[in-house]
């Protein structure tokens, strides 16, 4: 394997670089994949069959927690990739472990969210506005969710294999994905709950 | 016995017991002939396991085939039902269920298979790769298409299939009007399918941007290339919008949620547009790939380069963008007003212009050329003509008013028929034809194959024209029956027989590649067509490593230029090869996909959940796994050449 | 050749064909609708046939002219890039061709959509049909008529009608008189036709909708404005009224032939509104229709 030490560690080897590309083209897909589902919304938001509507839903406060969470954990994740490249591997691990803690806060608290909304009289049967809501949230909330056990793995090799091009190449590559989670989630806060509340 | 009667076909006749008496003993048979001549291990180590895109895109095509069997057997059943004013061969269930595994099976299995297979094949030889992006990515596509594909065909044989048309519109394909399991089928076999396809689009994207021989400038990419890479672009941009709408059909199905139901606010109309807005581009998806082919093999058997390359390049992108902006002309009259419909029907028709831009370029390669008339150039002569007339139909089509009359018509049948059948299949059998020998190390019969050719054109004609006069005359789609007052039995009895021409020409086709395994030469070199891309320039058939030197190119067609510029192809002296390992991951993962997708289908949500831990536990294995794959030395490169070639590089 | 000479041939006898003896349904216009749609489909038919032409006689040449056993054998074709004034060609004359068609369809497709010319005078009759699988029910709310599976229309009327449906989506087709549009749940579409000459005539859905579609067709009888006064007096002399219960059991899915009633079902069962999000600008009634958007 060739390695490149002119550059950094996770796009040193053709395969590295050839990965991240390819992440990109899969960022792209799911750029498609989320415009779908907010188009599906937009068009779905007015028509509650009878049921809750998005003004009656929304709260304020845990809308708040979810995007102060969210916001800061792609912020540690970029300050984990940011000590990977300089080489130092505790704080890396660390802050990698701050970021996956606070998804699992914004985790927890879609979930509790969600079964307020039950609560309200709002679940995934009620109206094609609740499930093209549930549909959008839970999406999002899956990819995080799924970013959870990923990161997970990727941690435990990054302890037992320290930093190779390929452990380098995952974080980078969990990096882009926690990045783009956050946008898609400034997407679903301006156009799902602030649209819904005005 | 409750639990056994969800696996039930709802309409059985005879004709499906016998059917699946015969599925079974095939199945058995095949079992057991693979057990008796001790291939398991074979099969496992060199195919299984395999992350070879040569061999990925054999798999793809034999596939392809079995599913051109199995959707072209459909096709028959309708044309025979339809062949007489109130046949009773089949009732209005049967039918309906036919004419849906049809299109579906065709567009889906058959169609998407072959392009990928081709793409599979020559893509990585075109561009003097050793390999895709991502090998194992790679087989987990096929293998995830594979299961699709199975899982959709079982159907037939347990449950039942869907009937509500390639198109499953709600609320006809929702709970309260197809109550049976059939749609379930469909949402999810093809939501398996379409994830192996998105993940295919991605790795080809990869593979062609970063994977080509140096010195191939874009600019210079043999065309065929150029179409995979916009075609995966395509897939990577349409099939997420698919993965929505089947999963929202999904959840209207099985969670009983009002996407697109009648009450509680759901919108039927919403499944139409999301599925077109996959849907057109998904027919320049399948077109693109097979404009590719069209430009290798006319270049090759006019004897010159491609007319006009830069023109033909600019018209791909056009199509595939002006594809994102015509979906509503798949429904006109839904009733959106004369202003929506004017704007969708300029942009329509507006296709019509790159692609004339291609027919007229191919015209224009084939003059002063050297035309030779082997089957893959008969298939794109024959192309031509079939396709300039599917094409100019639908520029009619594309007249919003016009379409009114038309619309859900047997013209608008014949229309797409007369596209996609010479615009894919044609170019798939030419493509198959014109690399068979790099696959396979032998050529397919001409005199065959040419026979082969004229019954599926002249059959193409038979069966898809006189659907234009039924239409006019107004014999709906999707019919299984008309009256004889009705006066459509002529055209229908015609289209029939074409039908049996297609079949007579598929057959011929199963033959030739019987006949010629059995008694062609396999002593054919490395360019048995004197043709003019990299893929020529290596061995035939192909070694696993492809190139044993990596090619560096300067031209668009860097064979033709060193056998007769005397450029050189090949400079730097052979070394360690290095290939990616087997694995076996990708076809044990998407066995749990299969009985996941089984457990959905009939809401075994034991069946899910066990499965749903399988798939995850071989994603941690994968995320875990060290493998830097393994060298090929390069005395074993030199001695393999050696004993294929003579002449040593 | 003798591809070339099967599909010429075929085209030759599809053109026979469309101007011989029994004329197909769509080229066979009994309102004005139906006669523009078909003055379309001729245009663009004659317009394409011009480009087939060209294409099939390019490429006989080609084939004839360029054939490897037509050329010497040491002959060598040349290298050629294109010509950008060829490739100009080839873009600018479909082009133009585009533009045309373009033209005609813009035109076209408004006045398909909007009360045939010749008849804006006068206020059209309104119809609702609306379909059950696998039925058409024709209300006529100003005569207070309702019927099933066939249609009384009078001669040289415009006639609207408002199309939805009670389950799958369907399309309401009677192709001598004009295009179709679908009726579907929960929106109502309009369709302006009129008719021109007297006579029975077929119309039916054309989107499929499952088990009995091939069948869902109904009987339209175009008569002059007297007869269809008297066909109206003689249905409220003779036909029972239609109740709700009645209506319902009509709903069940199945083919139920011809029915006849007084009374609609609009009024205990109405229709659904105009969809406004999905309507052009050009509605201008909307405003009537529109209540709680």
């Amino acid at each position: 394997m060739n390695i490149d030490h002119s550059k950094p560690l996770e796009y040193s080897t053709e395969t590295n670089d050839m990965n991240i590309v390819g992440f990109w083209v899969f960022i792209g897909a799911e750029i498609a994949l989320f415009a779908t589902l907010f188009g599906a919304y937009f068009i779905l938001e007015g028509r509650t069959g009878g049921g809750p509507s998005a003004g009656h839903l929304f709260v304020i406060s845990t809308l708040m927690i979810q995007t102060f969470v969210l916001l800061t954990s792609s912020f540690t994740i970029g300050l984990a990739v940011n000590a990977m490249r300089l080489g130092r591997k505790g704080a890396t691990i660390g802050l990698f472990l701050i970021t996956l803690i606070l998804g699992l806060g914004f985790v927890g608290v879609e979930i509790y969210e969600f079964y307020e909304y039950v609560h309200e009289g709002l679940n995934l049967q009620t109206s094609a506005f609740s499930a093209a809501l549930f549909t959008l949230l839970g999406t999002h909330g899956a990819h995080v969710s799924f970013g959870l056990f990923w990161g997970v793995a990727i941690i435990i090799q990054l302890v037992k294999r320290g930093f190779t091009p390929a452990t380098a190449n995952k974080t980078f590559i969990f990096s882009l994905y926690w990045h783009f989670l956050d946008v898609v989630w400034i997407f679903i806060f301006s156009f799902v709950y602030l649209k819904g509340m005005m | 016995m409750e639990f056994f009667e969800q696996f039930a076909v709802p309409n059985p006749t005879p004709t499906i017991y016998l059917s699946m008496v015969a599925i079974g003993l095939t199945l058995i048979a095949v079992l057991a002939g693979i057990s008796y001549f001790k291939k398991w291990g074979y099969l496992w180590r060199e195919w299984l396991t395999t992350v070879d895109h040569k061999r990925i895109g054999i798999m793809y095509l034999i596939s392809a085939l079995l599913m051109l069997f199995r959707g072209g057997v459909d096709a028959l059943m309708m044309r025979a039902q339809t062949s007489r004013a109130g046949n009773e061969l089949l009732s209005s269930a049967e039918y309906n269920e036919i004419f849906t595994t049809h299109g579906v099976v065709m567009i889906f299995f058959m169609a998407m298979a072959f392009i990928t297979a081709l793409m599979n094949f020559v893509v990585p030889l075109q561009i003097g790769a050793r390999d895709v992006a991502y090998p194992r990515l790679n087989a987990l596509s096929f293998w995830l298409y594979f299961m699709g594909a199975m899982l959709f065909n079982l159907s037939f044989v347990i449950g039942g299939s869907p009937s509500s048309g390639w198109t499953s519109y709600f609320p006809l394909a929702g709970n309260e009007l197809s109550p049976h399991i059939g749609t379930n089928y469909y949402m999810i076999a093809l939501q398996i399918a379409g994830l192996g396809t998105l993940i295919t689009g991605i790795n080809f994207i990869v593979t062609i941007f970063k994977m080509r021989a140096p010195g191939m400038k874009l600019m210079k990419m043999p065309l065929f290339t150029w179409t995979a890479l916009i075609t995966n672009l395509l897939i990577t941009f349409a099939f997420p919008v698919l993965t929505v709408a089947l999963a929202m059909g999904t959840m209207d199905r099985l969670f009983g949620t009002h996407f697109f139901t009648m009450d509680n606010g759901g919108m039927a109309m919403l499944w139409a547009n999301f599925f077109w807005v996959w849907g057109h581009p998904e027919v320049y998806i399948l077109v693109l790939p097979a404009f590719g082919i069209y430009s290798e093999v006319i270049s090759t058997f006019s004897g010159r380069n491609l007319y006009g390359y830069t023109s033909m390049v600019v018209s791909i992108v056009v199509i595939s963008t002006l594809a994102f902006l015509v979906w509503v002309h798949h429904f006109f009259t839904m009733g959106q007003g004369a202003f929506v419909n004017s704007i969708f029907s300029i942009t329509t028709m507006a296709i019509a212009i790159p692609t004339g831009v291609k027919i007229f370029n191919w015209l224009f390669t084939m003059w002063r050329g050297k035309i030779r008339l082997t089957v893959p150039m008969l298939y794109s002569v024959g192309f031509i003509p079939i396709f300039t007339i599917g094409g100019v139909t639908g520029v009619m089509l594309g007249i919003a008013s016009a379409d009114y009359q038309y619309h859900n018509t047997m013209f608008l049948v014949a229309h797409f028929h007369l596209v996609i059948i010479p615009g894919v299949v044609f170019a798939m059998l030419a493509g198959m034809t014109y690399w068979w020998p790099k696959m396979f190390g032998f050529m397919l019969n001409e005199k065959i194959g040419k026979w082969a050719f004229w019954n599926i054109a002249i059959g193409t004609c038979l069966a898809f024209f006189p659907m234009f006069i039924a239409g006019l005359d107004g014999q709906a789609r999707r019919m299984y029956t008309y009256s004889e007052e009705a006066g459509f039995g002529i055209w229908n009895l015609l289209s029939f027989f074409g039908g049996l021409g297609l079949a007579m020409g598929f057959i011929l086709i199963v033959f030739n590649v019987y006949y010629s395994a059995r008694y062609a030469t396999r002593d054919i070199g490395d360019d048995p067509w004197d043709a003019r891309t990299l893929e020529w320039a290596t061995r035939t058939p192909v070694p696993e490593y492809n190139f044993a030197v990596q090619p560096v190119v300067d031209s668009r067609e860097p064979y033709w230029d060193a056998k007769h510029e005397g450029k050189t192809l090949f400079k730097d002296k052979i070394s360690d090869i290095h290939m990616p390992n087997n694995s076996g991951m990708p076809f044990i993962m998407c066995v749990f996909f299969f009985i996941f997708g089984f457990g959905l289908v009939f809401s075994l949500w034991s069946l899910v959940i066990v499965s749903s831990v399988g798939i995850a536990v071989c994603l941690f294995l994968r995320s875990f796994e060290q493998d830097d794959g393994r060298h090929i030395h390069a005395e074993d490169v030199q001695e393999t050449e050696r004993k294929m070639g003579g002449d040593d590089r | 050749m003798k591809k070339q000479w099967l599909f010429s041939g075929l085209l030759m006898s599809f053109l026979l064909f469309l101007g011989g003896c029994e004329p197909l349904a769509v080229f066979d216009p009994k309102g004005p609708q139906a006669a523009l749609l078909k003055d379309v489909i001729m245009i663009s038919i004659w317009t394409m046939l011009g480009v087939v032409v060209v294409v099939f006689a390019m490429l006989i040449y080609m084939l004839v002219k360029y054939r490897s056993s037509k050329t010497p054998a040491d002959y060598k074709p040349p290298i050629i890039e294109g010509n950008k004034w060829v490739e100009g060609l080839c873009v600018g004359i479909p082009v133009l061709i585009i533009v045309f068609l373009s033209i005609v369809s813009v035109q076209s497709t408004y006045e398909a959509e909007s009360v045939p010319e010749g008849y804006k005078d006068q206020e059209p009759m309104v119809i609702y049909a609306s379909s059950s699988n696998w039925k058409w029910h024709f209300s006529y709310p100003e005569q207070d008529i309702e019927t099933l599976n066939y249609l009384y229309l009078p001669k040289d009327r415009p006639i609207e009608f408002r199309l939805y449906s009670f389950d799958a989506i369907s399309s309401f087709w009677i192709p001598q008189l004009g295009g179709q549009k679908y009726a579907m749940t929960g929106m109502l579409t309009k369709l302006n036709v009129a008719a021109s000459e007297e006579g029975e005539i077929w119309g039916r859905n054309s989107n499929f909708s499952g088990e009995g579609f091939a069948e869902q067709t109904f009987n339209v009888n175009v008569v002059s404005q007297q007869e269809f006064d008297e066909w109206v007096t003689e249905v409220h002399n003779t036909a029972e009224p239609l109740d709700e219960e009645t209506f319902n059991e009509l709903l069940e899915p199945g083919h139920l032939g011809q029915k006849t009633f007084t009374g609609t079902h609009l009024s205990f069962n109405p229709a659904p509104e105009e969809h406004t999000e999905h309507q052009g600008e050009e509605h201008e009634d909307m405003n009537e229709e529109e209540m709680d958007h």
